[in-house]
């Protein structure tokens, strides 16, 4: 009987090994693709791909989080620390739903991520069926590419044109919908090719060597040339070429959030921070600069303030892989556009070699001038309170610089962003164009899960930390060690901050209460500890770093502190205020 | 403020992009995004097999266009977008007159009329004649006015359709983008040559 069955069954079985359901298409593809990571959150319209996944257990480490915006946000913390597509299941309706923000998030900030959401059966599409919600278009604004299979055929090829255009030329999410019948139907699977090219799409403009040149001109002409450069160098992977050009022409460098550490912090030509809270010699020397070389970054309100008296004495140098970004807010005098990566080893042959020594004393003179009205104070305070400044600096002496920082948004997001010692790219993730509040831990999980070998310090404010602290149960799931400082100054402090300035100190619903953090830790299993008192913090910071685990380590600051400098909305970068 | 509508025109948007479901939402919200209404829209299949054409027409500033079309054309599934002013291109809207056969019948000055403003019948009834006329919207608009004393029953309007002057084709182009390595030619941001005419396709 055996052997009967055998031969009977054989032909059928080889025949059969070439019929997949849409969820196996779906993972083969992902693992095609080198996905090792998926945040995800299961749910009706998804079962099918979770069955699925399974049996794919052993070659795809799902992470289940605890609400799909921590998964989204968990999938960007590792696109952005390991350079790779972060990957995130949810289900239909409101696991769809609560992808949004993260997609917002990752549309302005350019970070690559493939979403998978399911979706009702396809002949219910239209019925207000069960969590039917028309994710195709509430998506549409915040993705680059959207899509909704609702044929299991469509998968490899649909997967695949994901992949290459969430991670080609400027980067961002994608978002595929797929009808539960697709995920079930079996077909005859092909196999899995790769996308290289969509005769629509134009990843990279072809490069104008009649602008490089033109480009390069200028630069040879400057007597105060400045560059600012943006994620834009990060995510083209163009770091070395970067700090090549940068080192031959000795021109004094400053950094949007999104790009820092793509030179390291204490690197002489790294001159510091663009924008609001930035630091006090690249805004007020940017109306003072003759040629302006911003390369990879588009020049968002929070770094040009006033625009129409932003850099107007300059000749302005814009690289750019995004051809919308070109005159977009700031007119380019020579738009050199394409992947820097390509474009910057052209421009450093071109380029002479040189010292602007005198121009760049000018940018230190300033610095010295921060340093004494803000700086030294904010590091080194005498107050009896902690400033969230000291614990940065205490943090550097201990991490040497060579941890991930993660921050969350607000005040204590500019003191990490503007103290924090970076020796490596890749290092400072941050929601820079949208502000998400409750972005770091969630997606500091990601980033550990994309930089395995490197600490990850999520600096958290009280409020913030409020917003997705239930990503702790993801912590103590995956028993990931990521490092958890909440800078609490019982209040939403950057909102205050505001308040205190410009409206009269009328402190409305910025008094925000929070629980016992260190009990909640405890609770997930995580454990911490809260500090109140400076003799506490060094020990503190030590003990955090050598557990062998996750920790939470809560800072009580000062209250009603500042982040300075601070160029006022709607005021010039050269109107920048030290206090 | 006052300048910005002084610079404010009609400006005749191209789009050639692949036959997509959702593509009109994705340019669609461009213009929504930024609060800029959209006087006319049209989209059908080009003369090239699965590539379809949108004539989009707004009144707004140079400046504020050209933005608006680099967004477009940033879209996955765009493959090329072109902006004219009024005198670049040549345009011409349809439009569709129902009148009632007995005032047709009786009135000779109504046929005379029609015959004038170069309306042709589509359809003629024993109740209702259906006219057609194309034009400009001027044309179009004085038809209505001259009809309706005598009982225009229904009106509609076609979105503006527009042919390129300087226009040599998209096929050429096509081909290019079905390459891995287009020509410099077809290249997406030839518009921002400086100094060069805006558009040369």
């Amino acid at each position: 009987m055996e052997v009967a069955n055998e031969t009977l069954t054989a032909p059928a079985a080889q025949e059969k090994a070439a019929e997949l359901t849409g969820s196996e298409a779906l993972l083969e593809a992902l693992i095609v693709e080198g996905v090792d990571t998926i945040f995800g959150y299961p749910g009706g319209a998804i079962m099918p791909i979770y069955d699925a996944l399974y049996d794919y257990k052993e070659k795809i480490n799902h992470i289940l989080v605890r609400h799909e915006q921590g998964g989204i946000h968990a999938g960007q913390g590792y696109a952005r620390t390991s350079g790779k597509v972060g990957v995130v299941f949810a289900t239909s309706g409101p696991g769809a739903t609560n992808l949004v923000t993260g997609l917002a998030d990752a549309q302005i900030d350019s970070t690559p991520l493939v979403c998978i959401t399911g979706q009702v059966f396809a002949h219910l599409l239209g019925t207000d069926a069960f969590q039917e919600t028309d994710v195709i278009n509430i998506t549409t604004p915040v993705t680059k590419w959207n899509y909704q299979v609702t044929d299991a055929t469509e998968i490899p090829e649909v997967i695949a044109k994901a992949f290459y255009i969430a991670k080609s030329g400027r980067p961002g999410p994608v978002l595929i919908d797929i009808t539960k019948n697709a995920q079930i139907q079996k077909f005859d699977y092909k196999g899995y090719v790769q996308c290289d090219h969509i005769r629509s799409y134009r990843p990279k403009p072809i490069i104008r060597q009649q602008y490089v040149q033109e480009a390069a001109v200028l630069i040879n002409q400057a007597k105060k040339p400045f560059i600012l450069w943006g994620q834009g160098v990060i995510l083209g992977s163009a770091e070395q070429e970067f700090k090549a050009f940068v080192e031959k022409s000795g021109i004094p460098s400053a950094w949007t959030i999104l790009g820092a550490g793509a030179i390291p912090t204490d690197h002489p030509l790294n001159v510091g921070m663009l924008g609001m809270h930035g630091n006090y010699g690249p805004n007020v020397l940017t109306n003072d600069c003759d040629v302006l070389i911003a390369i990879g970054m588009r020049f968002d309100d929070r770094v040009t303030g006033r625009l129409d008296k932003y850099a107007k004495q300059a000749k302005v140098i814009h690289l750019d892989i995004d051809p919308a970004e070109i005159d977009k807010n700031v007119k380019t005098t020579v738009p050199v556009w394409g992947d820097c990566k390509e474009t910057l080893p052209l421009l450093t042959a071109l380029v002479d070699k040189k010292e602007h020594t005198e121009w760049l004393k000018l940018f230190n003179e300033y610095t010295q001038k921060e340093v004494d009205a803000v700086i030294h104070d904010e590091l080194n305070p005498t107050s009896e309170e902690m400033t969230m400044g000291e614990v940065i600096k205490q943090l550097n002496e201990l991490t040497n610089g060579n941890a991930v920082i993660v921050s969350d948004v607000g005040q204590h997001q500019m003191v990490a962003c503007r103290y924090a010692k970076l020796n490596k790219t890749r290092s400072n993730i941050t929601s820079g164009g949208l502000g998400t509040m409750g972005f770091a831990l969630p997606a500091a999980i990601g980033a550990k899960f994309g930089a395995q070998d490197r600490d990850v310090i999520a600096i958290i404010g009280d409020g913030g930390f409020q917003m997705t602290l239930q990503e702790l149960g993801t912590v103590m799931q995956t028993g990931i060690n990521v490092k958890i400082i909440i800078l609490n100054n019982r209040f939403l402090g950057m909102v205050r901050q505001w308040q205190e300035l410009f409206n009269e100190r009328r402190y409305s619903f910025v008094d925000i209460q929070s629980p016992d953090f260190v009990m909640v830790a405890k609770g997930y299993g995580i454990e911490g500890k809260c500090i109140n008192e400076r003799k506490q913090l060094v020990d503190a910071l030590k003990t955090m770093m050598n557990h062998n685990g996750s920790y939470l380590l809560e800072v009580m600051v000062t209250k009603e502190n500042n982040v300075f400098p601070m160029v006022p909305q709607g005021g010039s970068v050269s109107e920048i205020r030290l206090k | 403020m006052s300048d910005q509508a002084i610079d404010k025109q009609e400006f005749n948007i191209t789009v050639y992009t692949e036959n997509q479901i959702g593509l009109l939402n994705r340019i669609a919200i461009i213009f929504t995004r930024r609060k800029i209404n959209i006087d006319s829209l049209n989209t059908s299949p080009s003369e090239i097999d699965s590539i379809h054409r949108f004539n989009i027409v707004i009144t707004e500033s140079e400046e504020v266009v050209r933005k608006v079309c680099r967004q477009i054309e940033k879209q996955v599934e765009v493959l090329k977008v072109y902006y004219h002013t009024n005198a670049d291109v040549i345009w011409q809207e349809m439009a569709l007159y129902k009148v009632s056969t007995d005032v047709i019948a009786e009135q000779v000055s109504v046929e005379r009329l029609l015959r004038e403003n170069g309306a042709r019948v589509v359809v003629l009834r024993k109740d209702y004649t259906v006219f057609e006329t194309t034009g400009h919207r001027e044309e179009t608009d004085a038809l209505i006015n001259i009809l309706q004393p005598y009982g225009l029953i229904e009106f509609v309007r076609s979105a503006r359709v527009a042919i390129i002057k300087d226009s040599e084709g998209f096929n050429s182009k096509l081909r290019e983008f079905e390459r891995l390595e287009p020509g410099e030619d077809v290249i997406e941001n030839e518009y921002l040559n400086q100094g060069q005419k805006v558009f040369t396709m």
